[in-house]
């Protein structure tokens, strides 16, 4: 019964938190412009079932692949045991599933476990790639401090979190034989191997060992699940989503602004009615989170800090300040300043900051090629470069502070109607030089 | 060469089954200028029915869009599908992919649809359907040559094969640097950044590709973008390796095989 008590507290405790920052998160996502995406509804569950459930573009780097796809799985399939977890948490039951499914609970019993020692052996793996291997991604500047921390914080709370289970299913198998509220599970493949550590231990210390592995395990899940939240892990959920609403035109196309094709035809003479003033005044392009889209700031918020994009990344391969990775996690970063500072009655998005220049340089966005090859890396469909593209529109139509350069081009087409100063007189004269060539 | 302009055949009551959109740099920039010829030279050998803008066409304003300018942009591009519109015109044709993009993808949200295709799928059409014939491959047999995927034909707009075929009509012995197609490495030139000089960093990034060019051992890098030309060309400059590395487009290349 004190178990009972404690543990619909701690659900309950875990619960008010995660249902606190999930409403954080979704009126951060809001602060972004609202566009209506409702197309093509048959092939973007397409690309979710492909990219987010099938993890296709995981499997440009096989073992890694692999290894993630267990951990996956291994989530996925483990969460159905938490299930078990939190109604013998409330009844106060012991393996409430084991009578309804007889000896296929065995066999889940060893899915769970397979899975749960695939998870640690992925996870090992993953902490030694990042912290002993030099794969340049992982070292990047962006990645220190708190983003470097928390991935291995993950990494190692699924080990933690495996090693839990497997102890907790070594000691209730030995329990099985003394004590008759231990369900019989059958043989429990992997856990069997720990059996040796707790054989000769009394009855009492293995209940304890027992009931903490399993108290342990629950808090460490819903402790988890609240972590999650402030953590790049949050692409466990949020890559549903965001590859469901991904971009389907081809990636060359950049986005039209219509606010600017009402006024040039007005300006052309073209139009048939007159310009209807925008619904909201709004900016030319963005300078900070609320002029972004509202699916640009859930892509920040999916982003894995993977840094696939970064090391795909032309200007960043060559030296230069720009990092697609960095873009979107300034991105998230600013999102949840002004998120915190609004739960706190505080300024939010007018607290004197913005997104290009407090945390993004023109530096940075300058040198992007428009290459779209972070696009392509992404393995959760992010598009760093819309960000980009829409900061430079902020920068040139609003402040004129783009690059000397880029001024001069955009002078020479206006005038000479070609980004060179060259005379639109002469453009056709390279038909009348056939001869010389 | 002939070239007939759109205007000349309206005056006749004519209009070209397809545009050859030549732009900027195939107008202006001497080097990309031989390029347009090439291609100009291979239709009027297959006899296409062609005819380009002449003094009529305009920047599509693809560096503005890119580097932000949308007005400047959408005022070009409402401009140019003006022209083209009263003119009737329903295919084009261009050797630039930065113009093959934003004529095909940006330009239908404006007003302007079209049938657009990059010059490397033209002539792979035209050696698929038999009017462009390389007998025994020409001077090219054998030879090494590497393919530089422009990125606003791969990645942009999915268009890895058509250029590689034309390649291979040429019997040569086509080389893939290590990063190519999807993963092909940008020659730095894109999103306006040829209209500027890049910002601080450890290397340029032609420099960059051409040593992975070079790497090949190919003698010939092929291109099918003027921004690339000139990146690579400069790049391969720089290595000082241009006295027996040539950088050049499909067109010329199948130009140079036909002997035209
Ligand atoms: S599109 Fe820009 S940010 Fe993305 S990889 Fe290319 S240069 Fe880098
Ligand atoms: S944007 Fe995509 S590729 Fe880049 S770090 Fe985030 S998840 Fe990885």
């Amino acid at each position: 019964m004190i178990q009972q008590i404690a543990f619909v507290i701690t659900l309950g405790i875990a619960t008010f938190f995660i249902r606190k920052r999930v409403l954080r998160i979704r009126d951060n996502i809001r602060l972004g412009k609202q566009v209506a995406i409702d197309d093509r509804i048959g092939e973007r569950f397409q690309n979710m079932l492909l990219v987010a459930f099938g993890q296709k573009k995981m499997f440009k780097k096989l073992i890694p692949a692999i290894l993630h796809f267990f951990i996956y799985v291994g989530f996925l399939v483990i969460n159905l045991e938490v299930l078990e977890f939190v109604v013998d948490g409330l009844l106060g039951t012991h393996r409430v599933f084991a009578p309804f499914l007889g000896s296929f609970y065995g066999i889940l019993m060893n899915i769970f476990e397979f899975l749960a020692v695939a998870v640690l052996l992925a996870c090992v793996f993953f902490l030694i790639r990042r912290n002993v291997l030099s794969i340049p991604r992982f070292h990047s500047a962006e990645l220190t401090k708190w983003p470097l921390l928390d991935a291995n914080l993950i990494l190692i709370t699924e080990i933690v979190l495996m090693t839990a289970i497997l102890t907790m299913n070594a000691s209730d198998q030995i329990l099985q034989g003394r004590d008759e509220h231990y369900v019989a599970t059958g043989n429990l493949f992997f856990s069997s191997f720990l059996i040796p550590l707790f054989e000769n231990l009394s009855t009492g210390t293995l209940v304890f060992i027992e009931r903490f592995a399993w108290w342990f395990h629950i808090i460490g899940i819903l402790g988890f699940a609240v972590y999650v939240t402030y953590s790049k892990h949050l692409h466990i959920f949020l890559a549903f989503p965001n590859t469901y609403y991904g971009k389907l035109e081809a990636k060359g196309h950049i986005n039209n602004m219509p606010v600017v094709t009402n006024e040039v035809k007005s300006m052309l003479g073209l139009s048939t009615e007159a310009p209807n003033p925008p619904a909201e005044p709004g900016r030319f392009g963005a300078k900070d989170i609320n002029d972004l889209s509202w699916h640009n700031l859930m892509a920040a918020y999916s982003c894995t800090e993977c840094g696939r994009c970064t090391a795909e990344c032309p200007a960043n391969l060559t030296g230069k300040k720009l990092s697609p990775r960095k873009i979107m996690m300034d991105t998230r970063d600013r999102m949840e300043e002004v998120g915190k500072s609004i739960e706190s009655g505080g300024p939010g998005l007018n607290d004197g900051k913005s997104l290009l220049g407090d945390y993004i340089t023109k530096e940075e966005i300058n040198a992007c090629t428009s290459c779209n090859a972070c696009v392509e890396a992404c393995p959760v469909l992010i598009n760093p470069l819309e960000i980009i593209l829409e900061l430079r529109r902020y920068v040139s139509m609003e402040e004129s502070g783009a690059p000397a350069s880029w001024n001069s081009m955009y002078q020479n087409i206006e005038t000479n109607f070609a980004p060179w100063k060259f005379s639109p007189s002469d453009r056709f004269n390279w038909a009348k030089e056939e001869s010389n060539k | 060469m002939n070239i007939p302009t759109v205007a000349d055949l309206a005056a006749k009551g004519q209009s070209p089954e397809v545009l050859f959109w030549v732009g900027c740099a195939g107008s202006y920039d001497d080097r990309y200028k031989r390029v347009t010829k090439a291609f100009v030279k291979i239709m009027n050998a297959v006899g296409t029915n062609f005819a380009v803008l002449g003094t009529e066409e305009s920047c599509t304003g693809d560096p503005a869009r890119r580097a932000g300018n949308e007005f400047l942009f959408q005022m070009q591009a409402m401009a140019n599908i003006q022209v083209l519109n009263g003119y009737g015109i329903k295919k084009i044709v261009t050797a630039c992919p930065h113009c093959f993009n934003t004529i095909k993808n940006e330009y239908p949200e404006l007003g302007g649809n079209y049938e657009v295709i990059h010059h490397s799928t033209f002539l792979q059409q035209l050696i698929n359907e038999g009017k462009i014939k390389l007998e025994g491959g020409g001077s090219f047999k054998g030879k090494k040559i590497t393919y530089h995927d422009s990125c606003y034909l791969g990645r942009a707009n999915n268009i890895y094969e058509a250029p590689r075929q034309v390649l291979e009509a040429l019997d040569a012995d086509l080389v893939e640097m290590k990063r190519c197609k999807t993963t092909g490495l940008c020659c730095g030139a894109g999103g306006a950044q040829m209209f500027k000089d890049a910002e601080k960093g450890k290397k340029e990034i032609n420099i960059e590709r051409a040593e992975e060019a070079l790497h090949t051992g190919a003698k010939t890098i092929a291109v099918a973008c003027p921004f690339c030309m000139t990146m690579m060309t400069d790049g391969v400059k720089n290595k000082e390796r241009e006295a027996d590395v040539s950088v050049k487009d499909l067109a010329e290349l199948i130009a140079e095989a036909k002997g035209l």
